[in-house]
């Protein structure tokens, strides 16, 4: 079996543009937070949501290869270009060698609701371009990126709902270490428009906390009402050890476990069995004891049935004595179908300079987070050699990755 | 509209929507080989073209057209029906 290595990082997000943006902004516990009046202009319950401005492709890419690509799909598009840069990847190793695609993605709204808008003023689906469809599927960025790349190795989306970004990472690991492929561009990218969030917003799980937007998002706190919609896009390049040691690629971390599982129970409601159940297979993946992770990086979104169970869950598997503890997303917002890839990238970044960035507004824990050693300021000199990360999402999907540094 | 109106209309947009350059709008060019206009932008150009002269086309008409001086005559022609 193959070790699979990480040697490239690239990512567009509320909290930074780039990966010194982002690290920065970890360190420094900034939020990426705001409000959008057109949100409770349409009736949204909340107005909160992560801000980020849409980059400018225009004179980067052609027009054919922007015409398809949707919001998310341009975020993508930024953070592979950063993340192939720094593994080194240039056009001559993308036209000679099988690179890969596993991209997370589970929605790409705007397109319908644009294209229907524009259907019922014109009644002529000749005039809806040529663009939208492929902007309209959830395979959407997998599409444009492996066509502006020329990728010629595994090319589809994973969709796992709040889990998608992760499983991406763990299906990309799974596939290099069986040898089927040396190099594959993983990650996860959301789109934050309002068209998309209005369903989501319905279901009441958003947090209202409109007066303070900075400090909405409060995962593991006594007083967290919700979690706070965000979006951007994260890759990372995965690549079998043999490969970037051939190639004199920087190696990143390695990943060392996947665990997965589903709970088979509620569409919406997460229990402790399920994410228990992921946690554990991870560590046995990666023939690892709870006691040998330095970090973990929770997925807690700040909803009060969610975090409880996360904080269980943990307990369960690590008991009285847990290492540090933190939820990036209280700074993020929830990065949904991005979120667990960019919390692979946020963990590295930590694991990289030797710190632990806050779960910032984690002001009083509650019954079950007080159980857990959260990092509510930034933890200096913090030596992080193995890292945990959760993500779970609708339908009980789970998966946990364990990254390691090396040495 | 006079011809060379619609040559220019036709000209813009060809700059503007689909990014060529003025250099290359010879009415000898091969839309296909030259400007490099294949048969998904001719989704667009149907678009483009209700946007700016206000008349629907078919996009596969675009099939049989190989110049850009095929393309003028056809808005023209177009044109001076609608």
């Amino acid at each position: 079996m193959n070790r699979v290595v990480i040697t490239g990082m690239g990512i567009y997000s509320t909290i930074g543009k780039n990966i010194e943006e982002v690290n920065k902004s970890l360190y420094e516990g900034k939020s990426g937070i705001g409000f959008e009046q057109i949100r409770k202009e349409l009736g949204f319950r909340s107005g909160l949501t992560g801000i980020l401005e849409r980059p400018n492709l225009k004179g980067e890419l052609k027009r054919r290869q922007r015409v398809g690509m949707a919001e998310e799909g341009e975020y993508a598009y930024v953070a592979t270009v950063e993340a192939l840069k720094q593994a080194g990847i240039d056009d001559d190793f993308l036209d000679t060698r099988d690179v890969g695609i596993l991209y997370g993605n589970d929605s790409s709204a705007r397109s319908v609701v644009d294209s229907y808008d524009l259907l019922k003023e014109k009644k002529d689906t000749a005039l809806l371009g040529s663009g939208a469809i492929f902007q309209s599927m959830n395979s959407t960025i997998t599409m444009s990126l492996s066509t502006i790349f020329r990728l010629r190795g595994i090319n589809l989306t994973v969709s796992a709902a709040c889990a998608s970004g992760s499983h991406s990472v763990g299906m990309g690991f799974y596939f290099i270490r069986s040898g089927l492929q040396d190099v594959i561009i993983c990650g996860g990218g959301q789109e934050i428009n309002y068209h998309s969030m209005g369903s989501f917003d319905g279901l009441a799980a958003f947090s209202t906390r409109e007066n303070e937007p900075q400090k909405a998002s409060r995962p593991f706190d006594r007083d967290r009402d919700g979690l706070v919609p965000s979006g951007g896009a994260a890759t990372l390049i995965l690549e079998s050890y043999e490969s970037a040691v051939k190639r004199g690629a920087p190696i990143l971390a390695e990943i060392v476990g996947y665990g997965f599982s589903s709970n088979g129970d509620h569409i919406s409601v997460p229990n402790v069995e399920g994410p228990a159940k992921s946690l554990e297979m991870a560590l046995l993946d990666a023939k690892l004891k709870a006691g040998d992770i330095d970090y973990i990086n929770a997925h807690a979104t700040a909803t009060p049935v969610g975090d409880l169970n996360e904080a269980q869950a943990i307990s369960k598997i690590f008991g009285e004595k847990t290492p540090f503890v933190s939820s990036t997303k209280a700074m993020t917002g929830h990065e949904m179908w991005m979120g667990g890839a960019s919390e692979v990238i946020y963990s590295i970044l930590m694991m990289q300079n030797s710190f632990v960035a806050p779960n910032i507004n984690f002001d009083n824990p509650d019954e079950y987070s007080a159980k857990l050693n959260i990092a509510a300021e930034t933890i200096k000199n913090h030596n992080i050699d193995i890292f945990l990360s959760n993500s779970f999402g609708f339908g009980g999907t789970n998966s946990s990755l364990i990254v390691k540094k090396i040495k | 509209m006079e011809n060379q109106e619609i040559i220019s209309k036709v000209n813009d947009f060809l700059i503007d929507e689909f990014e060529l350059e003025e250099n290359q709008l010879i009415p000898s060019a091969s839309l296909k080989e030259t400007l490099e206009i294949d048969s998904l932008d001719y989704v667009d150009l149907v678009v483009i073209i209700e946007k700016n002269f206000g008349f629907k086309v078919k996009g596969e008409d675009f099939a049989t057209i190989k110049s850009l001086q095929d393309f003028y005559d056809y808005i023209i022609g177009k044109a001076h029906v609608n």
